[in-house]
């Protein structure tokens, strides 16, 4: 260990590494190849995983929708391809039958699946869009951004069916002036005023939602579109602990038994499991992660046994060097440190420098893919990784000098100076 | 200084063993200058191997300075070499990417001592073999005489009992043997013991004492009239 801390030590291995650039440098390409994988990967994989988790950041992740199709199995005297039809008591229904569901947003849409957009008009503006019947609990299964000074329908714009509205930046874009602040201004929604209480910041990332989507109270559509108790389709949130695939099933079968479908018809009631799909991503990436991980473990161990190879050799080329050290009077052990600790120095130059140049295009390709489209945010490798691989590089950088090292110390000073 | 009693080794060739020392006897008083001289085979430089604890005698005594040299390990010996003895070679052996002073400064950098004292050590003794001005330059830049030169100052650094020099001309053209062998007598000539393995009789007549071996076995020991090398180096 005294050795280890001797600058006697080091210089001597830094003089013999300086010495033999060329070997040097081809040496530690192996090693530095490899920990530039190990980072390039892993940060690239991490980065895929952020980006995901963004996409997804603006929904709950383990929230799913359920809408009602037509049967496709007769029933308890009902034909089969029986319409079905969704009503806002279903909602209570589901709530109280099953735990896990946290939250539970009955929606109705114009514009989206069918049915004409709303026509609004502002003035001398006109648009088409798409109109929303929401209650305030869908804000807490799908944040909604909205702008400063405006307001998310609230539980009061439901009781009183209150004509108010919450727009998207382009309808704002399209009906209000540059500058003018929409917020407290009306505009007719199929012929009826409504005032504007906010305007929403709509985030990408899938779904049927645009930026131009107008939300008005669930109760006020009802009215509006006469559409009674019915229900377009609900939009759960599961509590995060429960299983949502199997809330999924829960759903469907109280549906099942509520609007008295065969238990076992699978057609009556679609959905879709966003959880499920979330999951399903987040595997993919957490299996990219784990590729990413034994890719570049195996890569840094092809290095380190490359370093091993060359300096098994150079151990070869400098038999007559170590004979005259050991004619000098150094000792087996001193020999056998000087292999090692070269070894081991280059595997972490190489390793630092690896981790640098993999760090660096990280950095180039966050830059070149922020704000785009593809799902990938803040590449970075986790330092237990990073330290778990300058580890792993130390324990194998002298694992393997101990075979060049054994090798240099097995050779006898006098056939080592006997040979020309 | 030195003490050889019966000195046995021989070598193992496959089936039949090769008896290369029979039995040597001798022994070296501090501040001699001994050639060991012989044809090739004779044993000689098996010998300064055994010497210089690079190899191990099969049976017989050594002793060095009072210590009997036996049962050595690897360890032990690397320790002995780097207290005791100091080497030159032939072929010089300096290592090739590091300076006169650095290659000159090693064997005391095995011996532990600081970076500082080390070379300013090596210095000292590169000024005594003349090479002060070549202290930075690598063995690649040197002529075969100042090599040999670099060699005589790392052998002497480490102040060693005795020196051992393994055909320290052999690779020298005569002139420059002349001035490497006046170098080895101003340096016997402070007193230091040194044992010179020749088959150049004018370099051996160049010692004090010329112990002749033949087969193994020493033919002839005897004292000379010591030829001054510095009449021949201008």
């Amino acid at each position: 260990m005294r050795l280890l801390f001797d600058s006697n030590t080091w210089q001597e291995i830094f003089g013999s590494i300086r010495k033999n650039k060329v070997r040097t440098v081809i040496t530690m390409i192996g090693v530095l190849w490899g920990i530039f994988v190990y980072i390039a990967m892993s940060g690239a994989a991490k980065g895929l995983d952020n980006g995901f988790e963004k996409q997804f950041e603006s929904v709950a992740i383990n929230s799913l929708f359920t809408w009602a199709q037509s049967t496709s199995m007769p029933y308890a005297g009902f034909k089969t391809g029986r319409q079905l039809q969704l009503k806002l008591g279903d909602a209570q229904v589901l709530q109280n039958r099953i735990p896990e569901i946290e939250y539970i947003a009955p929606r109705n849409v114009r514009g989206v699946f069918g049915g004409s957009p709303g026509l609004i008009v502002r003035g001398q503006k006109t648009g088409n869009y798409a109109v929303y019947g929401d209650y305030p609990v869908f804000t807490r299964i799908a944040t909604k951004k909205i702008y400063d000074g405006g307001r998310f329908v609230n539980d009061k714009d439901i009781e009183n069916a209150r004509k108010v509205c919450v727009i998207g930046e382009r309808t704002q874009e399209e009906l209000f002036e540059k500058g003018e602040n929409p917020i407290g201004e009306f505009i007719r929604i199929d012929n009826v005023y409504f005032q504007v209480v906010g305007v929403h910041k709509f985030t990408p990332g899938g779904g049927f939602e645009s930026d131009s989507d107008i939300y008005i109270p669930f109760t006020t559509y009802q009215k509006l579109y006469n559409t009674g108790d019915r229900v377009a389709w609900f939009t759960i949130a599961a509590y995060d602990t429960a299983d949502v695939v199997q809330v999924e099933k829960d759903v469907k079968a109280v549906l099942k038994s509520i609007h008295r479908v065969h238990p076992e018809d699978e057609r009556a009631f679609g959905s879709f499991n966003l959880g499920e799909i979330f999951n399903r991503i987040m595997g993919f990436a957490n299996g990219l992660t784990f590729i990413s991980l034994i890719v570049g473990v195996a890569t840094i161990l092809a290095g380190v046994i490359g370093i091993g190879a060359i300096l098994l050799i150079s151990v070869k080329e400098r038999t007559k060097e170590l004979g005259v050290r050991r004619a000098l009077g150094a000792t087996p052990r001193e020999i056998r440190y000087l292999i090692i600790l070269e070894c081991l120095f280059l595997t972490l130059l190489a390793g630092i420098i690896g981790v640098v140049l993999g760090a660096a295009v990280l950095n180039l390709v966050g830059n070149l893919t922020e704000g785009g489209d593809f799902p990938y945010t803040n590449p970075t490798v986790p330092i237990p990784w990073l330290l778990g691989a300058l580890g792993l590089m130390v324990v194998l950088g002298v694992l393997i000098g101990l075979i060049p090292a054994q090798r240099a110390v097995s050779i006898r000073p006098i056939d080592a100076l006997r040979e020309e | 200084m030195i003490q050889i009693k019966d000195l046995h080794k021989s070598y193992r060739m496959g089936s039949n063993s090769l008896h290369v020392l029979k039995g040597i006897n001798f022994s070296v008083k501090e501040g001699e200058l001994v050639a060991i001289m012989g044809s090739s085979g004779s044993g000689k430089s098996t010998l300064l191997n055994i010497l210089g604890m690079l190899d191990v005698a099969d049976s017989g005594e050594y002793i060095l300075d009072g210590i009997p040299i036996k049962n050595l390990n690897e360890t032990k010996a690397a320790n002995y070499r780097n207290k005791f003895l100091g080497f030159i070679f032939q072929s010089f052996n300096l290592i090739n990417y590091k300076t006169a002073l650095e290659n000159v400064a090693l064997p005391l950098y095995y011996q532990g001592v600081g970076r500082k004292e080390r070379q300013a050590k090596a210095m000292k003794y590169l000024e005594q073999v003349g090479l002060r001005e070549w202290s930075h330059h690598v063995p690649s830049e040197l002529s075969g005489g100042q090599k040999q030169r670099v060699a005589i100052a790392r052998a002497m650094v480490a102040e060693p009992k005795v020196l051992l020099a393994d055909e320290l001309t052999g690779a020298l053209d005569s002139k420059t043997s002349y001035e490497v062998m006046d170098l080895i007598q101003k340096i016997n000539d402070q007193g230091n013991t040194i044992l010179v393995v020749t088959h150049e009789d004018d370099i051996a007549h160049m010692c004090k004492r010329i112990v002749h071996l033949r087969d193994g076995v020493i033919v002839e020991d005897k004292e000379i009239e010591q030829v001054r090398a510095s009449q021949y180096v201008q």
